[in-house]
């Protein structure tokens, strides 16, 4: 279980308070207007941001003293998941061995990460030759070989079309919540929430709430979020 | 705990490229205060030194701004075959050697050159180039097409929907957009090629001389070279330092754009523009000006290429030596403080450009001298001098980059827990290569070029093409030494060309 115990979040003037957590293995959507603190909350967790006070453990382990780095966590950004410099099979490569000093045992994984995304084939092409959707595969393959037990999802998927991010939070639901990741991601959209989280929280007022049964809330909104859906 | 933004690299790197620029700007400037006759005060030639330097800084400074603003306006509201061309030509002569560039004008404005010969056949006595108006001319020579480069920047920054919105309006443009940019764009490029003309030695060398022609400069050359006068040497370099470091410090205040950089080649469309002759004849002059004494020095160097002393194609593999030297250690030191960042790292990058290479060199020479004789250390010195010298033009093309892939990819890197010099080697590198490529192929082509430390140190057996091309001129071989600068200038153009050339290539985005 993932813990926010009285996490309090300060960027000047903002301010967030979460007392919240997320249940092993299971998808949480966090859901709220732009500027409520969705994204400050995610950068907290991966520990990009310090925060002002309050706790965060995973299990047992105070996540707090320790770098981006070696937190049980992957991360998908809004942008720049990818090095445009570097082939597929290397962006994908770092999530195994980020000094991209691969062995054979390392390459095989590669490609049974590209392949389980759908990309077989693809490995040398570099990110310019890569649709969007295609894009946001490798950085989920990555995600899969780097194979953390947390997985952050800060709306990487935004900038495609309805279509497709469908496809890819279908696969991330298929990949990574099938396989017991704990998942939580950033949403502007109650559609892409019910698609693939079955709890959801609201971030808004400076404050995360509970997560709740995602159709649940929903269906009988609080106020907060009541006023963001319209 | 706080957690860096980005992957922190090793701190060694940084702390040695800053130790050594601080000892080249502030230790050398220690060993010079150090050494100077405070006594005596300025004898009369150290004024007239001071009062010409600033005169003719002064001089050059206006002329190239008055000549670039109709040439810029020309070229920001006219499209013709070649533009682009003559544009990227107005770059050149950041990379062209000062001593081709004066081999140049004399091929035309000299005794022996096409003016005088013209005038001598109108029956009219021949004019002498040398002295304030051969300074100023050659500076202007240099300094114009940079002034020109400063100033299409500020038109071109202009927004197309003003000229729209002014022609509907039909309300003057000249008044509502053109001055206002000018009044911002005019003082930053005045004040930056000051302090060019301030620090620039090679031209007062060849074009001034006499007690009436010599900057600060040039007396400390004489100092040292001529009367063997270390204190006094020293004591004019403390009064250059003093001079730089005001208007260096002046110049960066109000500079921001940079002239090298790329995107002048649109043409805003604008409904003022009546006609065409008096922009197309000024663009001509100016082309006129540039190109005529280059075009000169091939006529006059082609001929002899071949029939070259064996001692000029010795200087040349020398100096080609001491650029590549020069350049690889200017970059090495421009990544390891790019890396770095800061505000520390910011003031370490524009020291360099306070210091001109012959207080660097005077200091040097006052640092060795008890241990060595001077010339036995002369190449290695102008390496680490030009190296220095070059950092700030280095860092500004590197740095930017640096810390746009920082902001970029730092947090990725970090999620993904790259090392330190995994970071550096499979992401940052491969980055940063175009401005990489670009900043070592300036840093190789300024050292070719250069003539200031070397001149100070060099014995016979320590030229450099530029310092062996300078002793032709002096024995009058002209030819020879057109010869000589067509190969100097080959060889700096080439090494530009290469470098930028490698960070271009494969630069996948």
């Amino acid at each position: 279980m993932l813990r926010c115990k009285a996490l309090v979040l300060q960027l000047g003037s903002f301010s967030l308070c979460a007392d919240v957590s997320f249940a092993q293995g299971q998808a949480t959507a966090l859901i709220g207007p732009s500027g409520a603190g969705k994204s400050t909350l995610l950068a907290a967790i991966a520990g990009f941001l310090m925060p002002a006070s309050g706790q965060l453990m995973w299990d047992d382990n105070d996540l707090m003293g320790t770098a981006p780095g070696t937190r049980p966590i992957s991360m998908l950004f809004q942008d720049n998941n990818l090095f445009p410099h570097l082939s597929a099979a290397q962006n994908v490569g770092l999530g195994l061995r980020p000094n991209l000093r691969l062995d054979r045992g390392d390459e095989a994984k590669v490609a049974a990460a590209l392949a389980d995304v759908g990309l077989d084939g693809f490995a040398d092409r570099r990110p310019a030759a890569l649709s969007g959707g295609q894009q946001s595969r490798v950085a989920l393959a990555r995600v899969l070989v780097a194979n953390r037990p947390i997985v952050l999802l800060d709306e990487p998927f935004e900038a495609l079309g309805p279509a497709l991010k469908d496809d890819m939070l279908d696969l991330v639901k298929s990949k990574l919540v099938a396989a017991g990741k704990t998942v939580i991601m950033v949403t502007h959209d109650p559609a892409n929430a019910r698609r693939i989280a079955d709890m959801a929280a609201v971030v808004a007022e400076g404050e995360v709430t509970a997560p709740v049964a995602t159709d649940a809330l929903f269906d009988k909104p609080p106020a907060a979020l009541k006023a963001y859906l319209g | 705990m706080a957690h860096s933004a980005v992957p922190v690299t090793a701190r060694w790197p940084s702390a040695a490229a800053a130790a050594l620029v601080l000892v080249l700007t502030l230790g050398t400037l220690g060993a010079v205060a150090w050494r100077a006759e405070w006594g005596g005060g300025l004898a009369p030639a150290d004024w007239a030194a001071i009062r010409f330097t600033v005169i003719q800084s002064l001089l050059s400074a206006l002329l190239s701004v008055l000549f670039a603003i109709p040439v810029a306006r020309a070229l920001a509201r006219r499209r013709f075959r070649g533009r682009q061309l003559l544009i990227t030509l107005l770059g050149a002569p950041f990379l062209l050697p000062v001593i081709v560039a004066v081999l140049g004008l004399l091929a035309i404005f000299g005794r022996g050159g096409l003016l005088n010969d013209g005038l001598v056949w109108l029956g009219f006595e021949p004019i002498s180039i040398f002295g304030l108006h051969g300074v100023v001319l050659a500076h202007v020579f240099f300094n114009m097409p940079l002034a020109v480069r400063f100033i299409l920047q500020g038109w071109l920054s202009i927004p197309a929907e003003r000229f729209r919105l002014a022609a509907s309006l039909n309300a003057p443009v000249g008044r509502l957009l053109e001055w206002p940019m000018l009044r911002a764009v005019v003082p930053s490029t005045f004040l930056v090629i000051f302090l060019i003309c301030l620090t620039s030695f090679a031209v007062a060398l060849t074009m001034g001389g006499g007690p009436r022609a010599t900057t600060v400069e040039l007396a400390i050359y004489q100092a040292v070279r001529f009367d063997f006068d270390l204190g006094r040497a020293a004591l004019l370099a403390c009064i250059q330092f003093a001079l730089c470091v005001a208007a260096a410090a002046l110049a960066w205040q109000v500079t921001g754009t940079d002239p090298i950089g790329s995107g002048l080649d649109r043409v805003v469309q604008r409904w003022d523009r009546g006609r065409p002759i008096g922009d197309y004849a000024s663009i001509g002059l100016a082309a006129v000006f540039l190109l005529f004494p280059l075009v000169m020095i091939a006529l006059r160097g082609v001929p002899g290429f071949l029939d070259m002393p064996g001692s000029v194609w010795a200087a040349a593999l020398r100096s080609v030596t001491v650029a590549i030297g020069s350049a690889t250690l200017c970059i090495l030191m421009a990544v390891a403080l790019a890396l770095r960042g800061g505000a520390m790292v910011s003031v370490i990058g524009v020291m360099p450009l306070a210091a001109s290479g012959l207080v660097v060199g005077t200091g040097a020479f006052l640092l060795v001298f008890p241990f060595v004789r001077p010339a036995e250390v002369a190449l290695p010195v102008t390496m680490l001098v030009n190296a220095t010298l070059a950092l700030p033009f280095a860092l500004r093309s590197l740095a930017p980059a640096v810390a746009q892939v920082n902001q970029d990819y730092g947090r990725l890197a970090l999620s993904l827990s790259v090392d330190r010099w995994s970071w550096v080697a499979l992401v940052i590198l491969p980055r940063v290569r175009r401005p990489l490529g670009f900043a070592a192929g300036l840093a190789a082509a300024l050292s070719m070029g250069d003539l200031g430390v070397i001149a100070l140190f060099a014995g016979q057996a320590q030229e450099t093409l530029p310092l062996a091309m300078y002793r032709l001129m002096g024995a009058y071989r002209m030819d020879a030494a057109a010869s000589a600068a067509l190969l100097l200038v080959g060889l700096s153009f080439a090494l530009f060309w290469i470098c930028d050339r490698w960070g271009r290539a494969n630069a996948a985005v």
